[in-house]
């Protein structure tokens, strides 16, 4: 998975903290800190190295730089970068693991995972929503969050061991 | 209680002035052991792996728990051939300084109770094959006995458990390792070090220093430690490790 420009990913900076349901239609980079679940059934999701998340995932391509404690549901890929701390199930089709990760867990390949919807719109829903009551985030830091000033890009991963 | 002994190599002798299974050279004279470099990885042929990976090939899928490092290459090794694996780093887990409680004399020893509590907790899994690796005898003495008594109760009827025990002549600096399966009898040895800026466990606790051999196992030790166990196999290998087999 490439890394992701902030123009391409919604991208949830270091600062903000949400707790709830989270769901969307597009990519969606996570560097702040995240408790409930995370639905993005047609779209990758990337834990920074920043991003502490606690909530079970639902995604098409998911990559760990950080921390998540919660089960992955990756109708795709499972990427954990060598920074990488899950605790957690894995589900997926592919999975790839560097040196230096650390997991604690199940791995279950499932071959005949669903391929995901056709999701070639044009033009993406510009803020993944929030649904959930109980959100807490502060307006400057979701702010700062959204506009990517605080988040900071990725660098190209260099070695990725590849199932 | 079954057991058979691989008899040892002609060159185990021979091949006990060097450490290590590998074409590393043996020390200059005067000179101790240099350890190896964590870069350094060493392929060794294990027969306890060839046994299990009859059953590795087995088209059903089986459930495997690894309870050595977060190992890349075993769970791409194991999931290719359709099993499902349980990734567990237990030794890592053993240095949590939260598990250090008093005894009735006052002593430093590990809460056993609570590292079972806190770790192995897979429910209603029940294994096919776990991968114990060395891990008994670099963990401390308080959680060995419960952790086989664990595993007893996780391994199915017919399962099996592949350990590896040090012998008299490794010594008390001998390097630990961390163990990927490479193929049907092949494994690749990748010695742990313990950095300062090691990150390990969600907890963020480091070992910030070198996993130590705890002991020696004899034969005794190790039939006593598995007696629950149906049948226990040995093999006897050139490079100081026993390699034990055991079947629930």
């Amino acid at each position: 998975m490439d890394a992701p420009k902030t123009a391409e990913f919604a991208h949830i900076g270091k600062s903000v903290i949400i707790k709830g349901e989270l769901s969307g239609s597009e990519d969606l980079f996570v560097d702040g800190i995240v408790e409930g679940t995370i639905e993005l059934r047609n779209n990758n999701l990337v834990i920074g190295p920043n991003g502490q998340v606690k909530a079970n995932i639902h995604a098409k391509g998911v990559v760990v730089q950080g921390k998540l404690d919660g089960d992955i549901r990756a109708s795709q890929r499972a990427e954990l970068r060598k920074s990488a701390v899950t605790v957690g199930d894995i589900f997926t089709q592919r999975i790839a693991i560097e040196e230096g990760a650390y997991f604690k867990g199940k791995v279950d390949i499932q071959q005949d995972a669903p391929k995901p919807a056709s999701t070639q719109s044009s033009k993406p829903e510009t803020d993944a929503k929030i649904t959930a009551p109980g959100t807490t985030a502060s307006a400057s830091g979701v702010s700062a969050g959204l506009g990517g000033s605080g988040g900071g890009s990725m660098s190209p991963h260099t070695s990725v061991t590849k199932v | 209680m079954p057991k058979e002994v691989a008899m040892a190599s002609v060159t185990h002798s021979f091949m006990k002035l060097f450490r290590g299974p590998s074409t590393e050279s043996a020390p200059e004279p005067g000179q101790g052991a240099r350890p190896p470099r964590a870069s350094q990885r060493l392929t060794r042929r294990s027969s306890g792996l060839a046994e299990l990976s009859r059953l590795l090939q087995s088209e059903e899928p089986l459930c495997v728990l690894d309870i050595g490092s977060t190992s890349a290459a075993n769970i791409r090794y194991l999931t290719e051939r359709g099993h499902k694996i349980y990734s567990e780093d237990l030794l890592d887990a053993s240095t949590d300084p939260s598990l250090v409680i008093r005894d009735e004399q006052g002593h430093g020893t590990l809460d056993h109770k609570r590292f079972l509590a806190e770790n192995l907790i897979f429910r209603n899994a029940q294994f096919d094959i776990v991968f114990c690796w060395n891990l008994a005898d670099y963990l401390d003495e308080d959680l060995v006995k419960p952790l086989v008594a664990r595993l007893w109760s996780m391994i199915r009827p017919g399962g099996m458990l592949l350990a590896f025990f040090h012998t008299q002549e490794a010594g008390p600096d001998a390097p630990c390792y961390r163990y990927h399966i490479m193929g049907s009898d092949t494994l690749e040895m990748q010695h742990i070090e313990a950095r300062a800026d090691m990150r390990k466990g969600p907890g963020g606790q480091s070992a910030r220093s070198p996993f130590r051999l705890q002991r020696v196992f004899n034969n005794r030790h190790i039939e006593n430690l598995f007696r629950d166990f149906a049948s226990i196999k040995f093999f006897l290998t050139r490079d100081n490790i026993r390699e034990v087999l055991v079947v629930r």
